[in-house]
């Protein structure tokens, strides 16, 4: 369990972020499941909870999606089930249970890029940029691949659009961290296969995508673009599977995932 | 009959529900320290200096206690009766740490903060050995878990303590290598079973004082209030006398607090400081720094005629007790002991192995003691030996079974005096659709479904050794109460001892007040394991509640001025000839007119049998050939446990059991680093079965009637964890040819074995 | 420090360490009712409600409900008990320890769901663990709760 010296409830954003800055074990507060989890001394624990960020919207041709808000909102938000054949939804749906999805927050885990995550691996198949205080709006991909200097995530965006998607994960026991995860989109051909918890953070499989996207999806070519994938990317052991697991699983759940696209509406 | 047969609920299930506060916890007196350990982060290491002066020093720090202060007594936690066969070799605090997460120095302050605070400022200096973390090499590790001069036991169990060897043990009626040459089939395999955590819901915590006499009063979620007073009097050099414990509701126990983990600690700050003192270990310290499931290696052979008898066994086993030797040999017995009498046609049978001691956390009591990890290495085989004969594995079953009124070579002539085991298999291969589903069917999708099933027994109590004792008083209202010393654990044993003594008294249950478990109130009772509190307790309770009936009419005789034969008593109402009385009113003239004498009656109660409850289990899985993935659908347990007392009790203990058993088969793995550090320490790490993962589960009783026992009961509390293991294992092999024989059954090796 | 808030209906100023846990708060506040089965926020133990929705109070700075409406079993005691009778009823309460985390559960998806499937009632109290019952039983007491309530 962590300890907080100091509670700050900052009523902007900068604020926060000067605080942030303050001292090197200031920290920001997300629903704190992950940071209960470790014995932090925190300073200044930094509580957005004033910032109303707590929200998903929908403006425009974008999904707006807030830092403090909880994977039960993301899992019961009527627009999310309908857009990309409810990949967000069903990502998160078997993390823990119902009262722990209503705690843990989307920008904790974005900004935390957690390897064994099931969210950044749906997010990460979509249109989706993060927007950083300081660092402004970039791709999630960019994010997940670059350092940035300490910052906070104040929300997302996800381009509304008529991209089909589906996820998959492979887990013992259902309750459980995932073994692998994969989430496969397509839209106007191009597709992007995503491949998490290998059990290294979830990583865009380029050239399988490419080869998937300008193959004809034959059955070969779906085999074919499923070995890519394992191919290029990196993929290790840990207690809950070997590297070896993996990689057979990724090639199974790529291809189910394509075949699961294919099949959308 | 009125009560015995009926599915009451609970006496005491409204308020456990609804959360009221009846637990250990619940029950802190203000004021009370609160008390942590701090503990060793090595698996095997002697502590060369220990200075608790700072911590001592902080504001708030009642006591910090090391191995300098503890009485140098070896005793054991297993709550067994004494003479314990489990080895004296513990200290409270012992200069030799023996795994990671053993006690270092106990710690007590005002507040939980300021003792994390004290226990991060007690300096210790260690000096590091090389562990001893594979018991299947432990026997020729150079290093010693146990080098003590004092370390002891009250009978012989084999002990080489230089090979770090606790037990060993042989048990072999016949010539098993020369019937296993003579047979026409022999199957031959090695099985694993994981050192499975208990994870009952309630951590383990006691609550310690001294009462207005300066007598100890521990309270604590114990399944065993009598050994834990007779620990403590050992471990503290107290007169038993001197100690008083009590047993609230209990969060559940599953063996787990069959061992006294805790009380100890609570105990000697009480002891040190006077004051009153809590213990409430984590859950992290419940996984890494309490007890296990015994791991086990068994070596199974088993040899059959072309006719398909089974004529030899042969059942080799290495078990690893780890840092101590709680439950070490008595578990090991039992896995011969409930494996050995099942398949009778046998001509040898043999059950022979040691116990290690390695440098991880003690294993102790867990549902099935032994018969779980026997029943998952047998059951195993017999499927194989069926493929190999080319029988259908349920005919191979009946056609070896025991059956009522036989004897089996283990059973030196006795015989089985109740058994529907066969007709729990018919009833079971019906419910399952077993002619239809046996062995696999392709489902396309790379989708198979299989079926597979295992028979199992366990005992009722622990013939010859353990002995019960109930009270049941007449009270001056006319209502009852039974002091009971058996412990409740959420079983509902109070409930059900309770509908034995209505039966028995033909009054109400609200005329019945059940008290348990104090050890200055109760009689003497063991406790609750070994099957025992239905059966044992049970029995001890009719006959109670008999004598206290007889008084009754004796009493009646004396104010209806009769003879005993001309007296009935229906229960309310006293009568001979034309004279009646209410029990109510023969209450208040005994008590307080001129009857001048309180109804007390008792029975004590100690089988020198152990009836074995048995179950037919049947498990339909589908395994997804690209994963590996098994998916229980459905899982049918058929159980013969004597008369059901209660069938809605009954069948929440099936389930429970049941499940628990799908853990072990499928999900609770256990892992170590290469330090002896346990990662699987947390329910994130180790995964008890959650509502997704269970699939369906069909219950159906086949009630025999076991003339030793209560209204014809047996047990059914252990029985029911043994068969899912490895009827899953079954299923999977049917579904996709991999025999898994190491557990759990995990996607990653099933799907390994696809590929081999 | 000093907070605001309101629990089981009642306005109450709560003396709370920056770092104390709502679970931690309620039970030295005397709402024993809540029950920790773990550290790592996987059992579901300690649900309460916080302004309707079901949460780990084991997860949950306490400093953060200010101003929130906090509901522990105590305070749907009526409801609690109706549901605990069928419960009972189905011997599914074993032990007990993890029934008032689970009625909490139970009695939230019955205000959130309506005509619940047995998958949407098994998804819904996925994250209650129980080691007692095999949870055959709970699920037939939530059957017959909400078919006849
Ligand atoms: C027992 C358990 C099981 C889990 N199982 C899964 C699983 O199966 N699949 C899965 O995908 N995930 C799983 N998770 C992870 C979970 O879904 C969350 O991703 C995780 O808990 C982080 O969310 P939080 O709100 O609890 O973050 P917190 O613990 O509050 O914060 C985590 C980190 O993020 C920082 N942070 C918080 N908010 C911000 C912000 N806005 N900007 C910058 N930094 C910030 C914090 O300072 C901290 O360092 C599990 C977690 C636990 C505890
Ligand atoms: S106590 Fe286990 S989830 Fe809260
Ligand atoms: S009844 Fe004991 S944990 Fe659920």
């Amino acid at each position: 369990m962590f300890t907080i010296e100091q509670v700050l409830q900052p009523e902007t954003l900068e604020e926060a972020y000067q605080a942030l800055h303050g001292n090197i074990s200031n920290t920001v507060l997300g629903g704190c499941a992950f940071l209960r989890l470790g014995s932090k001394k925190i300073a200044t624990a930094i509580d957005l909870s004033e910032l109303k960020l707590d929200y998903i919207l929908e403006p425009g041709k974008e999904i707006e999606i807030g830092a403090m808000t909880t994977f039960r909102t993301v899992e019961t938000h009527p627009t999310l089930h309908q857009l990309f054949n409810g990949v967000l939804p069903k990502s998160v749906s078997n993390i823990i249970g119902v009262q722990f999805r209503n705690v843990v927050t989307v920008g904790a885990t974005v900004y935390s890029k957690y390897g064994f995550s099931d969210l950044l691996t749906a997010l990460l198949a979509l249109d989706t940029e993060v927007e950083l205080y300081k660092g402004g709006r970039l791709p999630l991909e960019e994010f997940l691949q670059k350092s940035f200097p300490k910052d906070i995530l104040t929300r997302l965006f996800i381009q509304k659009n008529a991209r089909k998607a589906s996820y998959q994960s492979m887990r013992n026991s259902l309750s459980d961290y995932p073994i692998l995860t994969i989430a496969v989109s397509e839209l106007n051909q191009r597709w992007r296969i995503v491949v998490g918890a290998r059990p290294l953070r979830a990583q865009l499989a380029s050239k399988a995508s490419e080869a998937l996207s300008n193959s004809k999806l034959t059955a070969e070519d779906i085999e074919q673009s499923a070995s890519l994938a394992v191919e290029e990317l990196s993929f290790g052991s840990n207690i809950r599977g070997s590297a070896e697991y993996r990689k057979a699983m990724c090639k199974v759940l790529v291809k189910r995932g394509i075949m699961e696209v294919l099949q959308c509406k | 009959m009125k009560y015995v047969g009926k599915g009451l609920p609970k006496l005491d299930g409204i308020r456990i529900a609804t959360g009221q506060p009846v637990y250990t916890e619940d029950l802190t007196p203000a004021n009370t320290l609160v008390v942590k350990i701090l503990r060793s982060p090595h698996a095997f290491a002697r502590i060369k200096t220990i200075d608790t002066s700072q911590a001592a020093a902080l504001e708030g720090v009642a006591c910090v206690l090391t191995h300098q202060d503890v009485p140098k007594v070896r005793f054991t936690l297993a709550g067994q009766s004494y003479p314990e066969p489990s080895p004296y070799d513990r200290y409270i605090l012992d200069e030799i740490v023996r795994y990671v997460g053993d006690e270092v120095a106990i710690i007590a302050a005002v507040d939980e903060k300021t003792a994390i605070r004290a226990m991060a400022l007690v300096k210790v200096d260690y000096e590091v050995f090389d562990p001893v973390l594979d018991f299947e090499t432990a026997a020729e590790h150079p290093s010693v878990v146990h080098p003590e001069a004092d370390l002891a036991c009250n009978i012989d169990i084999g002990l080489q303590q230089e090979k770090n060897i606790v037990c060993s043990h042989i048990n072999e009626v016949g010539d098993v290598e020369q019937e296993l040459a003579q047979c026409d089939v022999v199957v031959e395999e090695t099985y694993y079973i994981q050192a499975q955590a208990h994870a009952m819901m309630e951590t383990y915590r006691a609550v310690s004082y001294l009462d207005h006499t300066g007598r100890l009063v521990v309270t604590s979620s114990t399944q065993i209030p009598f050994h834990v007073r007779r620990q403590l009097a050992r471990a503290l050099q107290l007169p038993a006398s001197r100690i008083r414990v009590i047993k609230p509701r209990i969060g559940g126990g599953f063996g787990g607090k069959q061992t006294g983990c805790v009380e100890v600690f609570a105990a000697l700050v009480t002891q040190k400081t006077g004051q009153p003192a809590k213990i409430v270990l984590d859950r992290r310290e419940t996984f890494t720094s309490t007890t296990s499931r015994h791991a086990m290696r068994l070596k199974v052979r088993i040899g059959a005629d072309k006719e398909g008898f089974i004529r030899a066994l042969d059942i080799e086993g290495l078990s690893d007790t780890g840092a101590y030797g709680e439950h070490a040999p008595t578990v090991f017995w039992v896995v011969g002991e409930k494996t050995l009498p099942l398949y009778n046609k046998t001509r040898a049978v043999r059950y022979h192995g040691q116990v290690v001691y390695t440098n991880k956390m003690p294993a102790g009591a867990l549902r099935g003691y032994g018969a779980t990890q026997g029943t998952f290495a047998l059951e195993c085989a017999v499927n194989k030996l069926a493929e190999k004969l080319n029988l259908d594995p349920a005919e191979l079953r009946l056609k070896n079974l025991i059956k009522e009124g036989e004897t089996a070579l283990a059973y030196h002539g006795k015989r089985l005096g109740s058994s529907t085991l066969h007709q729990c298999i018919e009833k079971g291969k019906e419910l399952i659709g077993w002619q239809e589903k046996y062995p696999r069917k392709e489902m396309g999708n790379n989708k198979v479904r299989a079926v597979g099933m295992a028979v199992t027994m366990q005992g009722s109590g622990i013939a010859g050794i353990d002995t019960a004792s109930a009270e049941i008083r007449l009270n001056d209202d006319g209502s009852y109460t039974l002091l009971l010393g058996s412990t409740d654990m959420g079983t509902g044993s109070d409930t059900i001892l309770a509908q034995m003594a209505a039966e028995v008294l033909e009054t109400t249950l609200d005329q019945i007040v059940v008290y348990a478990a104090d050890t200055d109130i109760s009689p003497f009772d063991p406790g609750s394991y070994a099957s025992s509190t239905t059966y044992v307790t049970g029995m001890a309770v009719v006959k109670a509640a008999q004598d206290v009936k007889s008084r009754i009419i004796q009493q009646g005789a004396n104010f209806l001025e009769t003879t005993v034969e001309e007296v009935t008593f229906d229960g309310q109402l006293l009568h001979a000839g034309d004279k009646s009385m209410t029990l109510e009113k023969l209450a208040e003239l005994s008590i307080l007119g001129s009857g001048k004498l309180q109804l007390v009656g008792h029975g004590t109660y100690g089988s020198n049998v152990s009836p074995p409850p048995y179950v037919a289990g049947f498990a339909e899985v589908e395994v997804d050939q690209e994963t590996g993935k098994t998916t229980l659908l459905d899982y049918v347990a058929v159980v013969d446990c004597g008369t059901v007392i209660n069938p809605t009790l009954a069948r929440i203990q099936v389930e429970g059991g049941i499940v628990q058993g799908i853990g072990l088969a499928l999900y609770e793995d256990v892992k170590y680093d290469t330090k002896g550090t346990l990662l699987t320490n947390s329910f994130m790490q180790y995964k008890i079965p959650c509502r997704k993962d269970i699939g369906n589960i069909r219950v159906a009783f086949e009630e025999s009637h076991e003339p030793t026992g209560p209204f014809g009961a047996k047990s059914i509390g252990e029985v029911v964890i043994n068969t899912p293991a490895p009827a899953i294992a079954h299923a999977v092999y049917n579904a996709v040819g991999v025999s898994v024989t190491k557990l759990p059954i995990t996607p990653e090796k099933v799907f390994m074995g696809m590929q081999k | 420090m000093q907070i605001e808030t309101t629990i089981n209906g009642k306005k109450i100023t709560l003396e709370v360490a920056n770092d104390e846990l709502l679970s931690d708060a309620l039970r030295a506040k005397g709402y024993l009712s809540i029950r920790q089965g773990c550290d790592t926020s996987c059992c579901g133990l300690c649900t309460v409600w916080i302004d309707g929705k079901p949460t780990l109070s084991c997860s949950t700075l306490a400093f953060r409900v200010r101003d929130k409406q906090i509901t522990t079993i105590e305070g749907v005691a009526q409801q609690a008990e109706e549901f605990a009778q069928v419960l009972v009823a189905e011997g599914a309460e074993q032990c007990g320890f993890c029934s008032p985390g689970f009625i909490m559960t139970v009695l939230a998806m019955k205000h959130e769901l309506k005509n619940p499937t047995e998958q949407e009632i098994i998804h819904y109290l996925t994250g209650n663990l129980c080691r007692c019952t095999g949870y055959m039983g709970q699920l037939r007491a939530i059957k017959k709760y909400l078919g006849g309530a």
